[in-house]
Formats: C-alpha cells, sequence, structure tokens
C-alpha cells in the first residue's frame, strides 16, 4: 500500500497573528512557520501504518511557495520516504489545492491519501473532502483512529455528537484529528539523512489546472476587542457580581 | 434564484442548529427551500415545513441515507443545485463533512463558516481562530456556504406550512459503509445551544475531579465543557471539547476553570457574554477574556462556588 500525505506550511501555532495595517490580511513576514499541526498527525500515522509492516511507501506532497519545501523535508526526517513540491505563488484556495492533488494522486497513485482535517490558518476545513469527491474515493474525515485491514480501513471519526465508526474500501481519503497520535520528533541523524532524500519539484503551471482564485478577500480586520474585566478577591464576590451585576445566574 | 438549505436532523426531528442555518440562508435571500435527507424522516420533513422562514421542503428518502453519509448525500444535492443560487449548511461536523463534496463537484470555492451575511456574495467569516475577521465576495456562480450556528439566532420554529415535495434518491455509494455511532446521551443542555457552560482544562488534574465540574453545572442547568487538553489527556470526552478545533459556543455565561486559555480554546468561547475564569495563575491568558477572575486553587474555589450557589434563593435557568 502506497500512502500519499499532504502538508501545509502555516504560521506557526503558538504564533499570536497581527492584522496588516492597510486590511490585506495577515504579517507573515519574520513570523515562525511550522507544519500545520493536524498534517504532523497525518504524516505519523502514515509512518507508522509502513513501520507495521502494511504499507511500502510514504509520500508527502506540499502546494505552495518555495518555502513550503521545509513542510515536506521535516515529513522526510520523520519517516516519509520521499518528497513532491508543487510550486505555486499567491493565495490558494482549497478547491485549486485539490485539483492540483488530484493531478499528483493520478501521476502516483496511491492506495491512501491523508491530511490534516483542517488548516489553522485559513480555518477552511475543505481541501480532504473535495479531493475525495473530485477522484469520487470515500472520506474517513476527522479521524482519531484509523485501523487498517484488508483493502479496507476502519476509522473512528469524532463528530458533535461523540464517535462515529466508518469502514471505506481503498483507495481513501482520511483527514486526521488531533488526537490521532502523538506526533514524534525529528532527531539529528534523521534530519541529515532527510537532506538526501529526494524531493521532486513541478511547477503548478504544468499540471494544467486552473488555480486562480474564485473568491476575492475584500478585507481583514482584527476582532472586536472585548472591553476589561476585573479581578474579584473571593467566591463570595464572584457569585455576588454574576447575580446582581451580569445578573446571568 | 432560490437559496437551499440542508437540514440536519436525526431522522427523528430536526437538530436545532437547523434552525440558526435557517436564519442564515433567509438573510441571503427570502426564497429558502430545504432539502431533508434521511430515512422514515417523514417528521423531521414536517417540522421543517413548519418553519416559516422556508417556502418548500424537498424530501428524500433511502436506506442509504439513514447515517448521513457525505458520499451518499451529495449526489441528491448536486442535482438539485441547479435550481439555486447557494446552497447552505451548518458548519458544525455535518456540514463541513458534507459541503466540500458538494462545492468540489459543483467547482464552486467555499465559503466555510460565516458569521455575517453582508449581502448575498459577501460575507465575513472568522480566520486564524478567530484572531482576525475576513470580508469574503465570492465571484462564482453558485455559492456554497456552511454557518457558523451560533453567529444566528434560530428562527422561529413554527406558524408556516410549505409544501413538501418528493424527490428521487440517488445510488447508493457502497466503498463507504457506516459501522456504529457512540452518542454520549446527557440530560444536560447541549454544549452548543447551553445558555450557561461550565468548562474544565487540564488544572482538574484527572476525570474523577470532573465531578465539581458536573455539580456545577447540574446546579446551574449548565452544559459542560472543556479545553483540548483535558479532552487528549482523557479526563472527558471529546464531544465537549470547546476551540478551534471544536465546537464554539456563545453562551450567556462561560465559566473556566483549570484552563490556561491558549488561543485555540479562546477561540471557541470568546464571543460567550460573560466570561469567568477561575485559575491559580495570575498571568494566565484567559484572564485577558475575563469580566472575572478569579484567581485561586480551583480545588479550594470551587466547593465554595457550589456553597454560594446553595445560598443563593432563586438561580435563573
Amino acid at each position: 500500500m502506497k500512502i500519499l500525505v499532504a502538508v501545509k506550511r502555516v504560521i506557526d501555532y503558538n504564533v499570536q497573528i497581527r492584522v496588516k495595517e492597510d486590511g490585506t490580511g495577515v504579517v507573515t513576514d519574520n513570523v515562525k512557520m511550522s507544519t500545520n499541526p493536524p498534517d504532523d498527525n497525518a504524516i505519523e500515522e502514515a509512518v507508522k501504518i509502513k513501520e507495521a509492516g502494511k504499507a511500502t511507501e510514504v509520500v508527502a506532497v506540499t502546494v505552495g511557495e518555495e518555502k513550503a519545501q521545509e513542510t515536506v523535508r521535516k515529513a522526510l526526517a520523520v519517516g516519509a520516504d520521499r518528497g513532491i513540491h508543487v510550486k505555486v505563488d499567491g493565495i490558494l484556495e482549497p478547491l485549486a489545492v485539490s485539483k492540483i492533488l488530484q493531478k499528483i494522486v493520478d501521476k502516483e497513485k496511491p492506495d491512501l491519501v491523508f491530511m490534516g482535517k483542517q488548516a489553522i490558518d485559513d480555518d477552511c476545513n475543505q481541501t480532504g473532502q473535495m479531493l475525495s469527491a473530485l477522484l469520487n474515493w470515500p472520506q474517513a474525515t476527522f479521524a482519531s483512529k484509523i485501523d487498517v485491514k484488508d483493502n479496507k480501513l476502519e476509522v473512528t471519526r469524532e463528530i458533535d455528537e461523540g464517535l462515529e465508526t466508518i469502514e471505506i474500501n481503498v483507495p481513501a481519503i482520511v483527514t486526521c484529528d488531533l488526537r490521532l497520535n502523538e506526533p514524534r520528533y525529528a532527531s539529528l541523524p534523521n534530519i541529515m539523512k532527510a537532506k538526501k532524500k529526494p524531493i521532486e519539484e513541478i511547477a503548478a503551471s504544468d499540471l494544467g489546472v486552473d488555480v486562480s482564485p474564485r473568491l476575492e478577500q475584500l478585507k481583514v480586520e482584527e476582532p472586536p476587542k472585548r472591553k476589561a474585566g476585573i479581578k474579584v478577591a473571593n467566591v463570595a464576590e464572584l457569585v455576588q457580581k454574576l447575580k446582581n451585576e451580569a445578573k446571568v445566574i | 434564484m432560490a437559496v437551499l438549505l440542508i437540514a440536519e436532523h436525526n431522522n427523528k426531528e430536526l437538530r436545532p442548529f437547523t434552525l440558526n442555518a435557517a436564519t442564515a440562508a433567509s438573510q441571503i435571500d427570502s426564497d429558502v427551500h430545504a432539502v431533508i435527507i434521511g430515512q422514515n424522516s417523514v417528521d423531521a420533513a414536517k417540522q421543517l415545513s413548519e418553519l416559516p422562514v422556508v417556502k418548500k421542503v424537498l424530501s428524500v428518502e433511502g436506506a442509504h441515507y439513514e447515517n448521513f453519509t457525505a458520499e451518499n448525500f451529495a449526489p441528491v444535492i448536486v442535482k438539485l443545485a441547479e435550481n439555486y443560487s447557494h446552497i447552505v449548511c451548518s458548519a458544525n461536523t455535518f456540514g463541513k463533512n458534507l459541503m466540500p463534496r458538494i462545492a468540489a463537484h459543483l467547482d464552486t470555492s467555499q465559503v466555510s463558516d460565516i458569521i455575517k451575511v453582508i449581502s448575498p456574495d459577501t460575507f465575513l467569516r472568522p480566520i486564524y481562530a478567530g484572531n482576525a475577521f475576513a470580508t469574503i465576495k465570492s465571484n462564482d456562480a453558485k455559492k456554497c456556504v456552511t454557518i457558523r450556528p451560533t453567529s444566528f439566532d434560530p428562527c422561529e420554529s413554527t406558524g408556516g406550512s410549505a409544501p413538501i415535495e418528493k424527490v428521487d434518491a440517488s445510488e447508493e455509494f457502497s466503498n463507504t459503509k457506516f459501522i456504529k455511532r457512540e452518542e454520549i446521551k446527557s440530560d444536560r443542555p447541549e454544549l452548543g445551544t447551553a445558555r450557561i457552560v461550565v468548562s474544565g482544562g487540564r488544572g482538574m488534574q484527572s476525570g474523577d475531579n470532573f465531578k465539581l465540574i458536573t455539580e456545577i453545572a447540574d446546579k446551574l442547568g449548565a452544559a459542560i465543557g472543556a479545553s483540548r487538553a483535558a479532552v487528549d489527556a482523557g479526563y472527558i470526552s471529546n464531544d465537549h471539547q470547546v476551540g478551534q478545533t471544536g465546537k464554539v459556543v456563545v453562551p450567556d455565561l462561560y465559566i473556566a476553570v483549570g484552563i490556561s486559555g491558549a488561543i485555540q480554546h479562546l477561540a471557541g468561547m470568546k464571543e460567550s457574554k460573560v466570561i469567568v475564569a477561575i485559575n491559580k495563575d495570575g498571568e494566565a491568558p484567559i484572564f485577558s477574556v475575563a469580566d472575572y477572575g478569579l484567581e485561586a486553587d480551583l480545588f479550594e474555589a470551587l466547593p465554595q462556588f457550589m456553597e454560594e450557589l446553595n445560598k443563593l434563593n432563586t438561580i435563573q435557568k
């Protein structure tokens, strides 16, 4: 079984983002960037499946500007075998990314495609579902547990009401939740080894996909600020304030 | 053209957020039709027809719709879409799973999780865990929009009498099989719609200690929330998680106990009307969004809180 894992470079989850003064977006210059957190879970799961002898190859793919390749390099350092970097500049909508990934799937013919359930920058939660629609493959979204069986996966999904278990035939798409596993850290020797692993570079323009945006981002602004609150001295004062001032209990 | 609302239900009745999505749909265009796909879902379809904002109900029945599998739902809606300018659904796990599959088939760029309808083609949505708001204009002919239910009031639920029209089922998608659903049943209000939410974090230190939260929640008629750290640690099940990758809640009162307030958690609760933080670390970021902060050991504060509540003559429910 061959597993393709899609990874995205985003502003690190610990960074408190700042909105640009001209309202065109958020500040990304000199801001720490990392792999989108649930994409790390996707890589980890693929590598674990390979280590368990149930997959033969793990290929990491990213779509984005020059520096996006760092996320593929990181995936190689934690166990992916080789990488693909589809180079494209500018804002990409999930629909465009899923069309590019469809072309990569056509070329690589993986049995499974894994990725994070949501990117923490645009919070869209679309790409995996869109890719599975384009391929007409089954989709297991928000996965917190994956059991690989012969040509089938049993996947536990986190849904609003609790947990749901489904069985999907391969080829299939799985989007990963943060609770799927604990991503490992890359060791220094593995980081060095990863530098020798191949990364194929493909220009998005060579794939014949229209990636032009359909959405216009008219403005990005700061959300309204909450007015500063107060500290109360003790529980009695808290309950009195909630009862008589805020009138919520 | 009219707007098509996708109803969320459990085959017996509508799920409450369908009413919030209906409000958003009616703000896009007053001509709202609603599709309900399920098995033996006639009662829920009738309920849908009684929403005054809904002008027509489309009912699709089939055994393969019983478990709301997106692979079965999407083709039905894609087929219906030719008569509609917008497809609208709640941005909860049902809608998040389903809508992108529809959007890709329609070759349209979805607008996810909107918090405001500015005009029929322009919407406000949070990005970066709600740390920025983006105004997005869609230039696609057909628009697929998921709405953040807590940002829209529920519509009236009675008084309407829309006609119910049967629509043919689509073929079954055979490569996805439903096995089981484990729903946590509780008599408490639903987290997403509760007037009061009491949430615990890593500071609770164990699942057993959550009983301190449970007692207070029962007293206040509140739902129970949790930070991701508490869910990851196994103190409580995933359906309680509040935050960027969990649920978004906007109660009248949110009480955060032993929660430090990572931006990912704040994303799910900072629009609450009144926020209380109880934490022994006075520097915890949760205090920056709290209306009332209490710097205290929660193991002392929670029993006292219960005692004070017991002293009150009346508690609003």
